[in-house]
């Protein structure tokens, strides 16, 4: 079954990939959509089996990959819970997505193409969550990168889009480069890349140094930073974070599938599944705790201000990837999976939402331009308000479960930890910032006057496909899009009461098992539920607090955001231009790169090495050459003096042997 | 086969269409057809042969198979053919990239094709030569001989600064071998021999290894290219037909890496571990500093030219890790090179036959025109970037893991080449072929003709195919690698010792 659930995406994939063109685009968009649903079915049936039929953990190997010396890597597909929840979140999500763009996509003179990349995504993320070895893992890895590159570059006309995907791969490789050191560390220390056999190493491993870059230093902490490293990446975590709001130049379902639901998700992922590595390294889990914290408010700051409704979804995302990792990096592993599970429903939702109302605007995506749209799209206004809702962590929905429980356990942590209080104060903010710009969104896009007709011209946001359309009015979408939504939002209404036990609570040895591994004195999710009560109670209150000022600022007094940015520009500024992260590392890195190149190029090789060696040899030859052309002249009495000049050296050296 | 062997058929069937193409009389196009034909023919013969070579080849041996032997010139120096887990597989790359090279000219040469065919089967016997050849003398006489060929080919069927480019490459080229074939009298000296199965046997001493490894080095450094001695590179890429850059990426710069396995590694392991900081040194500086150039190129092939360096630099990096996973990954590196640069080339070779330019600011959204260029482009400039499923990432994955082993620092460093890699292939890619196509030149572009399919389609599948299922290539090379790590560490245990009973 488990080979299925992988292979169909891939299927799918070639048969619109080779045959697209051939078979026409509904095709195409059928038999994908088809695949990825039955695939879709399959997970949910391994997901109860494993979760809670009890059915054993297995990994069978399907073939070898490489074998060199001691390493030996297998292609295999590992099954168990953590496996089980990735593989109904990833083709869940992904089969909905399928489904909804068909009909957000029907204007694409390339369709084909689109769906080829979405499941050839699909399969490539299944390669990762269900991966038995590190190495296979990174297969995905760069496989989901590669599909995140080719959707974000998907309109190839737009300079935009082409930049924002080279930017998305070249970030996420600079976290793979942490990534492949780990793996190479990981091999050193267990003389394996297997998961089993890893895990099995990891307890002797713990307080053992070694010798790497020059220092001695605690051998799990430093594989399990690499290893973080690219979880930073790929996760879109605090410093390499600049990909992920680039990368909403995609098409929304992309944005929806890749950059909220799964991919990015998967550094989360990756930490959980190496939980027997960084239960071991409490100084790395410190690290991930103080980033995931920074993130999760640094992102939220940012989505205070931005006016793209993309963006702002997007940094939302970032931020509740941070939460996430504070879950993870506090000790509850379960928590940050339980996060990632609610939070795909949810935004996924919002992600989709938000295209139903690019798609009602004709493209256009300036929340500024948008406004009193709930009465001509009644239905997406529904999914997007739940989707707010579970966002916000409005109680019993989705969130309020997942990320009120993070908040919770950071407090209980920070009995023994610094970084956990921080984490603690930084998630607080964040959850009042998260329901400020939420409800913001939410009040700009759906409530007050409507803004369209006016200036709404063909700008910069729509230069595909849209042109012909002689009615601006908004109009709601199609039903082949609203159904996901509306799937989504039974996810993002229900999926936290349903599972909240089995997930973090009472059931959670018997759901895991083996597969998230909890060190013996880690109670965290015990303590968890004996914070105070006005602990439980503050983010409930801080969503309150955010709603309010939302609904002040946008409904009641709108002209006070205006006063606000005007009354501190320079902090508007910042916030408006992501605290400056793009220009910082284009002065530290891109130019510098390029700068060095042409240095390297037309100095280091065309000066010194072309002009020293070949160039410079061929130079001084023909100087030579020339030299003793001139000594030709051609008239008798110059030879005729060379000549004396020469035999009178001749004897002079004669005379003086004889003289000794 | 007339008292010889099935290697010294590899060798000498090329000759045969050789002297088949010098029969044909006059210039007309149907004669010249025919060469071509005949050329193409050979070309896949001789592929056949390999492949049947190949199947008398036993891959669990460490020892030399295929072994034949004649008296040659007399005295010390003899015919000696023979084959092992470590050219084995050069030898079937040499022989499958050839009918690519041969079909790659079919069009775009149209001046003195008989001679032009002539001198690529002249090449491919030499090449087949060097990595069968088991006497140092021989392999010396094929090693400089494919100089000859291919300084022609650059020379006469090259670009506007053919003279210079050639001229360039054999000046380099020479001068390096020139101190090798000092290093080999020197050898018959201590040996007595040039027979390399007894050469591999044979100790010389430290300080001799010293200076016979240097001499070496100055040879295979040039070919490889190392830093700083790579400047030839670019310019005979540029130069050079589209067929001649396919084999001197794929093939030419091989021979430097298999002169390392064959020669400076088992013979003088003593004087590669104590140059191995160097070779490391020189090596990181490759990757990074011929990554950055490659960023600013703006002519294709002096990008994808740069960009062999720095492949080479993992390579001649995974070799001195002398690790298992080290050598094989860089023999892995090395076949994938072949396979995934020479398809670079024939790409840029695809365009240049329309455009008759280089310049990338020539080109862009070709997708449009061109999507079937663009899927084969994007597959090649994948597997060049590394990427987990292409060929290439298996090379530089286990050259990158055999090095972190001996030395996380030079791993460390290296490990930035996979990131610049990304940089400056993923930008060539978004230039040529993404953004608006609304260059007027390029307005009626034609997409792969059915002969450019066949041309890219196989060495697409092989770049897959090895990615997924690199055992054939990894297989072949194990036992053979795992000899010579094992004698490499003895000797270094016996200079140890011999160390510490004299103190």
């Amino acid at each position: 079954m488990i080979n299925a659930i992988v292979f169909l995406p891939l299927v799918g994939f070639l048969i619109a990939g080779l045959f697209g063109r051939v078979i026409g685009a509904r095709p195409a968009e059928l038999v994908t959509t088809a695949l990825l649903m039955l695939a879709a079915v399959l997970a949910w049936v391994t997901f109860l089996q494993v979760g809670f039929g009890g059915a054993p953990a297995s990994a069978p190997v399907i073939a070898n990959w490489m074998t060199s010396g001691a390493l030996k890597v297998d292609w295999a597909f590992r099954v168990d819970t953590l496996t089980a929840v990735m593989l109904v979140v990833v083709t869940s999500v992904s089969s909905l997505v399928h489904l909804y763009s068909i009909g957000y996509m029907h204007e694409d003179p390339s369709r084909q193409r689109f769906f080829a990349y979405l499941s050839l995504f699909t399969f490539a993320m299944l390669m990762l969550v269900t991966a038995d070895n590190l190495v296979q893992m990174f297969f995905g890895w760069e496989g989901v990168g590669l599909a995140s590159y080719l959707l974000i570059g998907f309109w190839y006309e737009k300079p935009a889009a082409n930049a924002a995907a080279i930017k998305a791969f070249v970030v996420n490789r600079v976290g793979d480069f942490g990534f492949a050191l780990g793996i190479f560390l990981v091999f050193i220390l267990t003389k394996s890349v297997s998961f089993d056999t890893i895990f099995a190493a990891a307890p002797g491993l713990a307080n053992k140094s070694i010798h790497v870059f020059g220092m001695d230093v605690d051998a799990m902490t430093i594989t399990c930073l690499l290893l973080f490293m690219g979880a930073c990446g790929k996760s879109a975590q605090f410093l390499l974070h600049t990909w992920l709001p680039d990368a909403m130049e995609g098409p929304t379902p992309v944005s929806a599938l890749i950059h909220a639901a799964t991919m990015v998700t998967a550094g989360v992922f990756m930490v959980a599944r190496l939980s027997p590595l960084f239960e071991q390294a409490p100084a790395a889990l410190t690290v991930v705790t103080i980033i995931g914290a920074t993130t999760a408010f640094f992102a939220a700051t940012v989505g205070l201000v931005q006016n793209d409704i993309k963006r702002v979804i997007a940094y939302s995302t970032c931020s509740q990837l941070g939460y996430m990792f504070v879950g993870i990096g506090v000790g509850g592993y379960s928590l940050g999976i339980f996060h990632l599970f609610t939070h795909a429903f949810f935004k996924a939702l919002l992600f989709l939402g938000a295209g139903s109302v690019i798609h009602a605007m004709h493209h256009e995506q300036d929340m500024r331009r948008m406004g009193g749209l709930r009465k001509d799209i009644p239905f997406t206004f529904a999914m997007m308000t739940i989707g707010t809702l579970a966002l916000t962590g409005v109680p019993f929905t989705a969130g309020y479960y997942s990320k009120d429980g993070i908040i919770e356990a950071a407090y209980a942590a920070s009995a023994h930890s610094a970084a956990a209080t921080y984490a603690f104060l930084a998630t607080v903010i964040a959850a009042l910032l998260t329901s400020f710009y939420s409800w913001r969104l939410v009040f700009m896009t759906f409530f007050g006057e409507r803004k369209t007709g006016d200036d709404h011209g063909h700008d910069a946001h729509h230069d595909h496909g849209h042109d012909d359309h002689a009615d601006h009015a908004p109009h709601e979408s199609p039903l082949v899009m609203l159904i996901p939504l509306a799937l989504l939002a039974f996810g993002a209404l229900f999926a936290g009461l349903i599972f909240e036990n089995s997930f973090i609570g009472e059931g959670f040895t018997e759901f895991w098992r083996c597969s998230l591994f909890v060190a013996a004195d880690n109670h965290l999710l015990h303590e968890m539920h004996e914070v105070p009560a006005m602990v439980s109670l503050t983010p409930t209150f801080m969503m309150l607090l955010g709603f309010a000022a939302a609904w002040y600022m946008y409904i009641v007094d709108t002209a006070a955001p205006r006063r606000l940015a005007e009354g501190n520009p320079f902090l508007y500024r910042f916030l408006l231009n992501k605290w400056y992260f793009d220009e910082l590392y284009d002065f530290l890195f891109v130019r510098p790169a390029f700068w060095l190149g042409r240095l390297f190029w037309k100095g280091g090789d065309g000066r010194i090495i072309d002009g020293l060696g070949p160039d410079g040899v061929s130079a001084r030859v023909i100087d030579a050459a020339g030299r003793v052309v001139k000594l030709q002249t051609g008239f008798i009495f110059n030879y005729a003096f060379a000549m004396l000049i020469g035999v009178a050296a001749m004897i002079t050296w004669y005379l003086l042997e004889g003289v000794r | 086969m007339f008292g010889f062997g099935l290697l010294s058929g590899l060798i000498f069937l090329p000759l045969v269409g050789v002297a088949f193409i010098l029969s044909l009389r006059g210039d007309d196009a149907a004669t010249v057809q025919n060469a071509r034909w005949a050329a193409l023919f050979t070309t896949i013969v001789t592929f056949l042969l390999s492949l049947w070579a190949w199947r008398q080849f036993d891959t669990a041996s460490a020892a030399f198979q295929l072994i034949e032997e004649k008296r040659w010139l007399g005295g010390g120096l003899s015919y000696k053919l023979g084959v092992d887990g470590m050219s084995m597989p050069f030898v079937l790359l040499t022989t499958f990239l050839m009918p690519f090279a041969i079909l790659a000219s079919w069009e775009s040469i149209t001046m003195r094709v008989k001679e032009y065919l002539i001198a690529f089967l002249v090449l491919e016997t030499l090449m087949i030569g060097v990595f069968c050849a088991l006497d140092l003398a021989l392999f010396y006489l094929f090693f400089e001989g494919g100089l000859i060929p291919m300084f022609l080919i650059i020379g006469i069927w090259g670009g506007k600064r053919r003279v210079y480019a050639s001229f360039k490459f054999f000046l380099y080229t020479l001068v390096g071998s020139l101190l090798m074939l000092l290093a080999i009298m020197a050898m018959y000296g201590v040996a007595g021999t040039t027979d390399i199965t007894v050469l591999l046997k044979t100790d010389f001493p430290l300080s001799m290894q010293k200076w016979l490894w240097l001499a070496f080095f100055a040879s295979f450094a040039v070919k490889m290219p190392m830093w700083p001695v790579h400047t030839w590179l670019p310019d005979a890429h540029v130069e050079a037909p589209t067929a001649g850059s396919v084999i001197l990426a794929a093939i030419l710069l091989k021979m430097g890496g298999y002169g390392f396995i064959r020669f400076s590694l088992p013979m003088f392991p003593d004087a590669s571990h104590y140059f191995s900081p160097l070779v490391w040194t020189l090596s990181i500086i490759a990757i990074i500093y011929t990554s950055l150039v490659a960023l600013v190129q703006e002519d294709m092939k002096k990008l994808i030219a740069y960009s062999s360096v720095a492949h080479m630099g993992f390579v001649t990096m995974g070799l001195f890790a002398m690790t298992q996973q080290g050598v094989q990954g860089a023999i892995f590196q090395m076949i994938s090179h072949g396979l995934v640069s020479g398809a670079l080339f024939l790409c840029v070779g695809v365009v240049y036959d329309r455009m008759h330019t280089r310049d990338i600011a020539a080109y862009g959204g070709l997708v449009q025109r061109m999507p079937l260029y663009a899927v084969a482009l994007m597959v090649f400039t994948l597997a060049n970037v590394g990427l987990p499923g292409t060929s290439g990432f298996v090379g530089e994955f286990l050259s990158l893991l055999g090095v972190f082993v001996v030395n996380s620092w030079v791993a460390g460093f290296a490990t930035t080449g996979v990131i610049l890699s990304a940089c400056y292939a993923l930008y060539l890619y978004r230039r040529i072929i993404f953004g608006v196509l609304d260059k007027p030149a390029l307005a009626a572009i034609m997409d792969l003709s059915p002969r450019e399919i066949v041309l890219l389609a196989p060495l697409g599948v092989l770049t897959i195919y090895y990615g997924v299922h690199p055992g054939p290539v990894l297989d072949a090379s194990a036992a053979s690698v795992a000899l010579l790590v094992k004698n490499y560490d003895a000797a270094l245990a016996a200079i140890k010792t011999a160390a510490l009973v004299a103190h």
